[in-house]
């Protein structure tokens, strides 16, 4: 496990930024999500950990010692790291525990020795009793465990991951979500987690990097990014939300077409001063019952409705102003065209820009 | 956390104190590679260019084209030549088209027999071919013409192998494997939806074939047709047996002859010249024809796929690809076994001519045609290895842009492809023949030569595959600590098996029957089959010739047995 600092990352193709000054802070131990869009960067800043990829600018340090810049490349082979890729790239010619101790052959480790820690790995990922099989006669969710295992068992001083769940389908992407982090919980290694998926992300990470055309917008815990967003891209890539044009003023922000301000939470640490958009979850409005605490936004008019099963999903405009998506429970019943009370919950509102 | 990753974290292997470029064993590996193709390839193809362009004093000089180009004679042979190309071209296509089509796209029977028969043209030396023609069909003694004076009552035979015809009639019989390979996997991507959507339209079932089918597949056809063009142009073994005695003069007997006394390298490199010229522009018109993507057909998966029910015209193309098969194989095959087993082939299937003499001379007796037999196999063997290590590497390297210049690497390995064997084996002979190298007359020079020829075969079969493999397969063998050549021979070479093996087998058959780039090279220790007969022959000695042929083709039958058995029914007959 080791400490994996990105400084001012950059890599371009001709005139093309891919990465553009990204810097990144991994502590030992933790695990960072590299989240967004394709075409982000990601996988790109994810390859050039590997090595796999020069950066044209900045620096990748381990430990303190540098492995990645402009000028020279430690090649991959030689940065103790693992790896599981989007494929899972099992290699198809060997058998589940050959994949598996391959990493411990190519480190001299003796033969025995290998047996033994390929077992207990097989265990660990629950596929002891497939160590002798061909990757071929294995499922799409039993070949990423043998990913898992084989990639985790040389102990590698940073693990990363590229989109290890994207192939899966939806009800075993859960399940291996959280068995990666259940395998994170019990060895600690420092490990990068490249995905698209912000829910996947969200279940898995200690701490999520949200990329955009190639630049970093946030880096912060689940909690934080989903609640305290700085950047519309941000709010608006993870989960669904309301942009609404705003100023903030001291503590408070001020929403268009509204007389008072809300007070921004305390946790929040927006600039005071100029123009905003204030990000207002669906579901932290309410039409006609408030929870404790809301505050009334004003008078707003519904102009569609679609029902969802588990919520109703409103779009209502406000009396001189924003239309706004509201998530509804399902007993708050409203026809198109019905005035309503819209309340927003203040402690969700976040300032960004 | 639990016992096994309680322990510090494992050393990353081979993290080595000094770690400069050349510290890792790939990167040697790869630079040898890029020396030998230049050895192998640049070197003798720059030296045939520079010694056209000089004296044999060394002098800068015109003089070589000029006489070589400037007699009428060795012109008429270029012409001749062209000729030549055109008819076998013509012949090729009138066998390979049609059973092709019969193959791939009817319901004729027999499709996988008439499919063997043309795997077995293909490996047939087309030597070996035209010796048992020359007993076949020899104006006087021939046995096809001694069979039609004693049905007929004629006093002369119709047939005359030793004429232009006769010539391009045998060449014919074996390139046309081409064309079916172009043809039949071209064919095999076409999809019945485009065919249905014809006959929904109105069109009959051979108004079909002729307005729809053929024209999407026409672009391979021509393609092949170039190749099959360029191949009989630069052939040597047949025109040497067919040509010679025929009195007609062509490119590459005219080449030959400036390899007898006085010795003429110059001349014969200037004479080369356009020959080249000729071949690279057409090899250039060929990969535009089929580089251009515009039909459907070449995009594959065209879901259900139904052969045509042509009724009645089954029969008859049966009839043909039977007749086909005849000429190709089974004739010919039938006269060299009959001709090994007799005293005097002359006197055909009598008691008394019967006798196992010829094979116990060639094994006991002949000790020049059993070292041939060796040395065709030690060679052919040797060369395949060569080729099929070397074709991974470099097609590994080139694929995943490990050498610098990767563009330029490839081009290197394929550019053979481009040079005529018998043209390629004069640049040869000037770059090793003599001083400093001295290997004329080596075994080493004919492995040096074959592997040069035919390394574009391995390569672009190791590329195909290595393109078909994912990446990230060999990126999990860096990242879990395992370096480049870790990647070749734990992942990279087993994944290919089949390739390599494919590839070895393929390059080990076409190296027994190469006579054009070993003619010049081999000495009297390094003779191989495809030269040998060429003597035996001039002096009509066909009854040794024929057991020599016998031995050759049940070797080269039994390697392909395998080689199917290992890599696949369909390896050799596959268009790469």
């Amino acid at each position: 496990m080791a400490k994996l600092e990105l400084r001012n990352l950059c890599k371009t193709y001709g005139p093309t930024a891919v990465v553009d000054d990204v810097s990144l802070d991994l502590e030992r131990g933790e695990l960072v999500t590299l989240l967004g869009p394709s075409g982000c960067g990601k996988t790109t800043t994810l390859r050039m950990i590997a090595g796999f990829i020069e950066p044209s600018a900045g620096t990748i340090v381990v430990d303190d010692k540098e492995i990645s810049s402009s000028r020279r490349s430690v090649p991959p082979e030689q940065r103790g790291m693992s790896m599981i890729f989007q494929s899972y790239a099992i290699w198809p010619n060997m058998t589940v525990a050959e994949n598996v101790g391959f990493g411990l052959q190519v480190r001299r480790m003796p033969a025995t020795e290998i047996a033994k820690r390929v077992g207990e790995m097989l265990d660990v990922v629950k596929l002891g009793v497939l160590a002798q099989r061909y990757p071929a006669e294995l499922s799409g969710g039993q070949q990423q465990r043998v990913a898992l295992a084989r990639a985790m068992i040389v102990r590698p001083e940073v693990l990363l991951l590229d989109e290890p769940l994207s192939n899966l389908d939806a009800n075993l992407r859960e399940e291996m979500a959280a068995e990666i982090r259940r395998l994170h919980d019990e060895f600690r290694f420092t490990t990068v987690y490249v995905t698209h998926d912000q829910a996947e992300a969200m279940a898995i990470s200690d701490r999520i990097a949200v990329l955009h055309q190639g630049r970093l917008e946030q880096v912060d815990t689940p909690w934080q990014l989903y609640n305290r967003p700085r950047t519309p891209f941000v709010a608006g890539f993870i989960g669904k939300t309301n942009l609404v044009p705003a100023e903030v003023q001291g503590n408070d922000v001020r929403v268009a077409g509204l007389a008072s301000g809300i007070a921004l939470p305390p946790s929040h640490s927006a600039r005071p001063g100029g123009s905003v958009q204030a990000s207002i979850r669906p579901q932290s409005l309410y039409l006609e019952t408030p929870i404790g605490g809301a505050i009334a936004l004003g008078s707003g008019r519904v102009l569609e409705r679609t029902y969802l099963g588990e919520y109703w999903r409103y779009l209502v405009r406000l009396q001189g102003g924003a239309a706004l998506k509201v998530h509804a429970p399902p007993s708050t019943v409203l026809e198109v065209g019905q005035e309503s009370t819209v309340y927003v919950d203040p402690e969700s509102i976040a300032a960004v820009r | 956390m639990r016992s096994v990753s309680s322990a510090a974290v494992l050393q990353a292997p081979s993290r080595r104190a000094s770690s400069g470029p050349f510290a890792d064993p790939a990167v040697w590996l790869f630079s040898i590679l890029i020396v030998l193709l230049v050895l192998l390839v640049a070197n003798p193809i720059l030296r045939l260019v520079w010694d056209s362009f000089h004296t044999a004093q060394g002098d800068w000089s015109l003089q070589s084209y000029v006489q070589a180009l400037g007699r009428s004679r060795n012109l008429q042979a270029l012409l001749n030549s062209l000729y030549l190309g055109a008819a076998v071209t013509v012949l090729a296509l009138a066998l390979g088209v049609p059973l092709a089509l019969a193959v791939s796209r009817t319901n004729m029977p027999g499709r996988g027999f008439t499919h063997l028969s043309v795997l077995a043209a293909f490996v047939m030396p087309n030597f070996l071919g035209a010796i048992a023609w020359i007993l076949l069909a020899g104006p006087n003694a021939g046995w096809l013409n001694r069979l039609a004076v004693e049905l007929t009552g004629w006093d002369k035979g119709p047939f005359n192998i030793f004429s232009f015809w006769g010539l391009a009639f045998v060449i014919a019989l074996y390139t046309f494997p081409l064309i079916y390979v172009f043809a039949k996997s071209a064919l095999d991507l076409v999809s019945t939806e485009l065919e249905d959507a014809a006959s929904i339209h109105g069109a009959g079932r051979f108004q079909t074939m002729w307005r729809v089918t053929l024209p999407l597949v026409l672009p391979s056809i021509i393609g092949a047709a170039i190749l099959i063009f360029l191949e009989a142009i630069a052939l040597y073994g047949t025109p040497a047996l067919i040509a010679i005695p025929a009195r007609i003069n062509l490119a590459t007997t005219q080449i030959v002859s400036f390899f007898q006394y006085p010795l003429q390298i110059e001349q014969a490199a200037a004479f080369s010249m356009p020959i080249l010229l000729l071949t690279v522009l057409m090899l250039m018109l060929q990969r535009k024809l089929l580089a251009r993507r515009g039909y459907v057909s070449v995009s594959g998966k065209g879901g259900e796929r139904r052969p045509f029910d042509i009724g009645a015209w089954k029969w008859v193309l049966l009839a043909y690809s039977g007749c086909i098969a005849l000429l190709t194989v089974i004739m010919p095959l039938a006269i060299l076994l009959l001709a090994s087993v007799s005293k005097a082939w002359g006197r055909g299937l009598v008691a008394g001519n019967l006798s196992l003499a010829n094979f116990h001379s060639i094994f006991f007796e002949q000790l020049t045609v059993r070292s041939a037999i060796v040395n065709t196999v030690l060679y052919s063997g040797a060369t395949a290895l060569v080729c099929v290590g070397m074709g991974i590497c470099i097609a590994y390297a080139t694929q995943r842009r490990i050498t610098p210049y990767p563009a330029l690497v490839q081009f290197l390995a394929l550019a053979p492809v481009a040079v005529p064997g018998l043209i390629l084996a004069i640049g040869l002979y000037a770059a090793y023949a003599g001083p400093p190298f001295s290997l004329y007359g080596m075994g080493t020079l004919i492995v040096i030569a074959f592997t040069t020829r035919f390394l574009p075969i391995s390569v672009a079969a190791s590329s195909a595959g290595v393109r078909a493999l994912n990446p990230e397969l060999e990126e999990a063998v860096r990242i879990l600590g395992g370096g480049r050549i870790t990647v070749l021979t734990r992942v990279v070479a087993p994944l290919l098996k089949k390739t390599l093996i494919g590839a070895f087998v393929l390059v080990f058959v076409i190296c027994t029957k190469e006579l054009s780039t070993a003619v010049f090279l081999t000495g009297p220790e390094s003779r191989v089959v495809s030269v040998l007969t060429l003597d035996l022959s001039e002096q009509g000695n066909y009854e040794t010739l024929a057991a020599m042929g016998v031995v050759l083709v049940s070797i080269v039958t039994v390697v392909v047995a395998i080689g199917m058995k290992l890599a696949g029914r369909d390896f050799m007959l596959r268009r790469s």
